[in-house]
């Protein structure tokens, strides 16, 4: 097995495209309990921990512009304001240790329908930066995933970063599991309000193939937040208006029965935290009004 | 090899005293199994069935042995002694050759120069089977044209306990309840692991971390064709065991690629592989019906018990014996029927785990009770209260309570404990609710329960077993003074044994440096490290030993000094020798040869069952009770446990800090049951083999235990203690779900109780009713009557 461990994303780069077999590695939080399982027999790895570039934060035109490097940690000691959706997503990752290493990068190249970062990435309209040595492109990430543990991701391309809107609005995760830390989402959800252009953002996560976006209950807050003048008045949301919400997310979703949950029990505990996060965000959007 | 000792300097018997294998542990220079190492060692790998029932048509070898590294590759057929093993019937093969019985069954070993290499060749062995229908349901083995997986059947053991008159009994008020348990993991952190080093002698030592090295030895020389005394085992660092060490798992492969390749051969497993490589919890179906007065008197019980053993009997015989026992709980109840069967199926065998049959049955008796008071409109506190056993009762089987048994001082410092205060939302830590760092709830949905669980253990091997330990001390002059040596093959999986040892040397010799000789079998057996019984059996052991090591210092004292008129008491204090109270002679003045003394001690003789279950067939019991309070999020199914309250009969408090650790830890494992811990199957493969998907709680799961020791000395017991290892475990699960139950007014019959059944999209598990009984010749296992010839027969 090759070992490359470039310490430049030029480098990086080259060699992606010099070994489009190579398994790109970040943390080591998945890829290495792959190998270890000897599930992955890789004939080379590409070890990104050394290309410094990775771990930047930036921002630019009202965008956070996160290094694919960025580790679970750094995401939520560095980014709760602006992020919070994010932030509160990686709080839920794993334990400290899992949390020190793993990247967002990384979180998105192993493209699982469970990753924690990809609801909260959808429901702010997070866009992937991709790069080979020829060209770079961005991607939304509802695009970005094809299928379970598949992305759009070309055989020379790697994830250089993810651009994240800054937080205009309220936003909540959550992650439904049967431990109370450490566990792998038996289905999460996040939910983002952007009063400045009167959107909605959802993310659904582990109740498909793919993370999954609520649209209709997207449009039908946004219908319903727009033409009541709610996004101004900012009134009690009637128990109709909230339920029809958490009935339209539970529907989003595709689930199935594993061993980590059963389809209907997805689709159920989906509804309530969707009810609950929406009261949640709207509670804090209203800032204590009567 | 030496994984374990430091001299430990303080600590006497009731003192709290640190571990001696404590700071090694935590500071990860203690060697574990899996840390084994010798020059020159080959890596073992093991190729296992991925079906769980099958004929073997071929296995074909050639592509793995040709693999550049691999230096030997081993089948059935090349076992050098019988292809048979296994804790109570040797049934069970070292490699299958005909036919698997189980999904995990080992069929090829290899042994290669690095473990990578044995891996990748144990994926070019070729074996060609022909998949059979199995069984994979514990009533469908009782079934007449189910599947026979065995010469004798399916039935492994069936046994009857008749006491009072259960046909015939009147009562006011009658419950029935149905329960089922799933099968638990024991999840010992360190997996299996052992290396085996070949002697110039022909034979082989063995360094493994297991719970009982001599019985290892009984069930390896056989396989190998060796004499015992060629076979020599050595303990190695113990990452815990919970009862998944009792059973053989890479011991005798280690040792057949050991002697055929003539190099030291070391296994190791991963996660995945211990899950298929040691025996489990067994999963148990319960039906009982209880009778009582309208004044909350129990008068009869009707029980039903299945308990599924998997494809091969390890200590199945003796678990259901256990929890058919003891199925009626700490309750006096004068007419009763119990009818507990142990079958063979296709899905992994089950054997030991802390409770050992007793966990299953808590479950059961504990949701009656709280039942039955519903159904009396009576306190479940006082119905518990009013049928307790107390030292002079009768148990079910006819034997009597002659220990201590303060059932009623328990349950009433248990439910004297505090409730945990209320919790407001307003700045409550959002870590604190149900669902924890998965920000779930801000106090939605939230309900309170409350429940109490109170059972029980037998301390010690049952049913005729001579369990004995063997000990050997030495004292010697050191220039640091007299130091103590124990000598004993018992193991230390985690619990604290060793540094007891060394509190009852310091106790009985008044002296402080006590260090502990390497664990292997060139002494005497001390039994198993399971069943509650080391600190009584091993710690016996020592304490005779001392008495005698005490007896030849007295005597050397006498032969020294002419003044010792006679009749004079000698005793031992601070390094001196004494008589009636005056220092006589320095214990170093005594010690120019060392004084070595060995001792065996045995527990009192229990008897076997008869033809109506009725025999004196334990020693002595421990009981506990837990109070467990939870908060469940009644809309997601959620929990979140907020405290345990524990009253735990312990004999005798022997130290402190270990006791907390053991109660603690007891619970964890408990609440794990009750919680989330299932391996699950289908068509007898656990599709969860991993603790990405085999869930133990996490210390966010984990509520504090606020518990209570209560001592009331057991006698005839060394310094009155009772083990008390897994009574707590027994007493979580069902006091957590008993709690859930009083959260949601939901059935929950089922452990572990999963979120679909609290938030009622699945309802309660279903039966239609209880199997027929098995035809069996008598109360003791079906393979007997067949002349099976038994692992334990030369302890018995």
């Amino acid at each position: 097995m090759s070992y490359l461990r470039p310490t430049s994303w030029a480098e990086a780069l080259a060699a992606r495209a010099e070994y489009p077999e190579a398994v790109v590695v970040a943390g080591g939080t998945d890829v290495m309990v792959e190998i270890n399982f000897g599930r992955l027999h890789p004939s080379a790895l590409l070890d990104l921990s050394r290309v410094g570039e990775l771990r930047a934060l930036g921002r630019e035109d009202g965008h956070v512009r996160v290094g694919s490097g960025v580790t679970y940690q750094s995401i939520m000691r560095d980014l709760p304001g602006e992020l919070p959706g994010l932030a509160a997503a990686a709080r839920t990752v794993g334990s400290p240790p899992i949390r020190n290493r793993g990247t967002i990068g990384g979180n998105l190249g192993s493209a699982s329908p469970a990753g924690d970062c990809h609801p909260p990435l959808l429901a702010c309209g997070a866009e992937v930066e991709i790069a080979s040595v020829h060209t770079s492109r961005t991607t939304p990430v509802a695009d970005f995933f094809v299928g379970p543990k598949r992305s759009v991701l070309g055989p020379d391309e790697l994830i250089a970063a993810v651009w994240v809107p800054a937080a205009t609005g309220p936003q909540t995760f959550s992650k439904v599991g049967s431990r109370n830390a450490m566990v792998i989402a038996i289905c999460s959800f996040a939910l983002a309000l952007h009063p400045d252009v009167g959107r909605v953002g959802t993310g659904i996560g582990s109740a498909g193939p793919v993370p999954l976006r609520a649209r209709a209950a997207e449009q039908f807050l946004e219908g319903h937040l727009g033409e009541t003048g709610a996004w101004e008045s900012r009134p009690r949301l009637g128990d109709a208006v909230v339920d029809e919400f958490a009935r339209l997310v539970a529907g989003a979703a595709q689930p199935i029965d594993d061993v980590r949950g059963s389809a209907d029990y997805r689709r159920h505990a989906l509804g309530v935290v969707a009810r609950r996060s929406l009261m949640w965000c709207w509670d804090e959007f209203r800032g204590g009004r009567p | 090899m030496d994984t374990i000792t430091t001299v430990g300097t303080r600590g006497r018997v009731g003192e709290a005293t640190p571990r001696i294998d404590g700071e090694p542990k935590v500071t990860g220079a203690f060697a574990y199994a899996s840390d084994l190492h010798r020059e020159g060692m080959l890596f073992g790998a093991t190729l296992r069935s991925q079906v769980a029932y099958a004929r073997i048509h071929s296995v074909d070898t050639s592509g793995a042995a040709a693999t550049p590294g691999v230096v030997a590759v081993m089948l059935g057929s090349d076992v050098p002694g019988k292809n048979r093993f296994g804790l109570n019937f040797f049934d069970q093969p070292v490699l299958a050759e005909d036919v698997v019985r189980y999904s995990g069954e080992p069929i090829a070993i290899l042994a290669a120069s690095t473990p990578g290499i044995a891996r990748q060749a144990i994926g070019r062995i070729a074996v060609e089977l022909e998949e059979l229908p199995g069984v994979y349901d514990m009533e469908k083995a009782l079934a007449p044209d189910a599947p026979r997986l065995h010469e004798f059947g399916n039935v492994l053991r069936h046994v009857h306990i008749v006491h009072g008159e259960p046909d015939t009994a009147e009562a006011d008020v009658w419950v029935d309840g149905y329960y089922e348990t799933a099968m638990q993991d024991q999840a010992a952190l360190g997996p299996e692991a052992g290396l085996a080093v070949p002697a110039e002698d022909g034979g082989v030592d063995l360094y493994v971390a297991t719970q009982w090295l001599h019985v290892d030895r009984e069930q390896i020389a056989p396989c190998l064709g060796l004499p015992e005394d060629k076979v020599r085992l050595h303990l190695a660092g113990v990452g815990g065991a919970f009862g998944s060490r009792e059973d053989i798992h890479m011991q005798i492969h280690a040792c057949m690629l050991a002697l055929r390749t003539g190099r030291p051969v070391k296994f190791s497993y991963g996660r995945e592989e211990s899950f298929h490589g040691h025996v489990h919890r067994h999963p148990s179906r319960i039906w009982m019906r209880h009778g009582a007065n309208r004044d909350g008197r129990l008068v009869t019980l009707d029980v039903r018990l299945m308990f599924d053993g998997g494809a091969y009997a390890s200590s199945s015989p003796a678990v259901v014996g256990n929890a058919a026992s003891m199925a009626a709980g700490p309750y006096e109840i004068p007419n009763v029927r119990i009818e507990g069967t142990v079958v063979y199926t296709n899905n992994p065998p089950c054997g030991a785990m802390r409770g050992f049959g007793a966990p299953q049955v808590c479950f059961a008796h504990e949701a009656q009770m709280d039942k039955l008071a519903r159904a009396l409109s009576l306190d479940p506190v006082e119905l518990r209260l009013r049928n307790a056993v107390s030292t002079g009762s009768v148990l079910p089987t006819g034997q009597v309570v002659t220990g201590a048994a303060p059932v009623r001082e328990l349950i009433e410092r248990c439910v004297a404990i505090p409730l945990p205060e209320p919790e407001p939302d307003r700045g409550r830590d959002l870590m604190h609710y149900p669902g924890g760092a998965g920000n779930v709830t801000h106090g939605e949905g939230i309900r309170r329960g409350v429940g109490l669980a109170v059972g029980y253990k037998n301390v010690a091997f049952s049913e005729g077993f001579d369990d004995s330990a063997t000990a050997r001390v030495t004292l010697a002059r050191t220039p640091d003074g007299p130091e103590a040596e124990i000598h004993t093959a018992a193991v230390e999986m985690g619990q604290g044994l060793y540094t007891f040892l060394t509190q009852v040397v310091r106790t009985e010799l008044e002296i402080d440096r006590v260090e502990l000789h390497a664990i292997d079998t060139l002494i005497g057996g001390a039994g198993s490290t399971s069943a509650s019984r080391q600190s009584t059996m091993a710690g016996g052991a020592v304490q005779m030993a001392c008495a005698a090591v005490r007896e030849a210092l007295y005597g050397r004292a006498r032969a020294r000094t002419a003044s010792v008129p006679p009749g004079a008491e000698l005793a031992l204090g601070d390094g001196w020798v004494t008589c009636d109270g005056a220092p006589l002679v320095e214990l170093g003045d005594l010690l120019d040869e060392p004084v070595s003394c060995e001792a065996v001690y045995h527990h009192r003789p229990t008897g076997n069952l008869d033809e109506n279950g009725q025999g004196d067939i334990h020693v002595s019991f421990a009981f506990a009770a837990e109070r467990a309070v939870v908060e469940v999020d009644e809309d997601l199914g959620l929990v979140r446990v907020l405290q345990v309250a524990a009253a735990i009969d312990v004999g005798r408090v022997l130290n402190p800090l270990g006791l907390t650790g053991q109660i603690e830890g007891a619970t964890a494992q408990g609440l794990g049951l009750g919680l989330m811990e299932e391996v699950q199957l289908r068509d007898g493969v656990i599709s969860n083999p991993s603790f990405t998907d085999y869930l133990i709680p996490t210390i966010l799961d984990m509520p504090p235990v606020v518990s209570v020791a209560v001592e009331d000395p057991e006698p005839g017991a060394p310094y009155g203690l009772k083990g008390i290892g897994e009574s707590p475990t027994i007493v979580a699960t069902a006091a957590v779900v008993a709690a859930l139950r009083d959260a949601t007014g939901r059935e929950l019959n089922r452990a572990p109780v999963t979120p679909d059944e609290l938030v009622g999209l699945r309802g309660p598990a279903t039966t239609s009713g209880p199997p027929p009984i098995p035809e069996v010749p008598g109360q003791k296992s079906v393979p007997f009557y067949f002349g099976m010839s038994s692992g334990q027969q030369k302890i018995m």
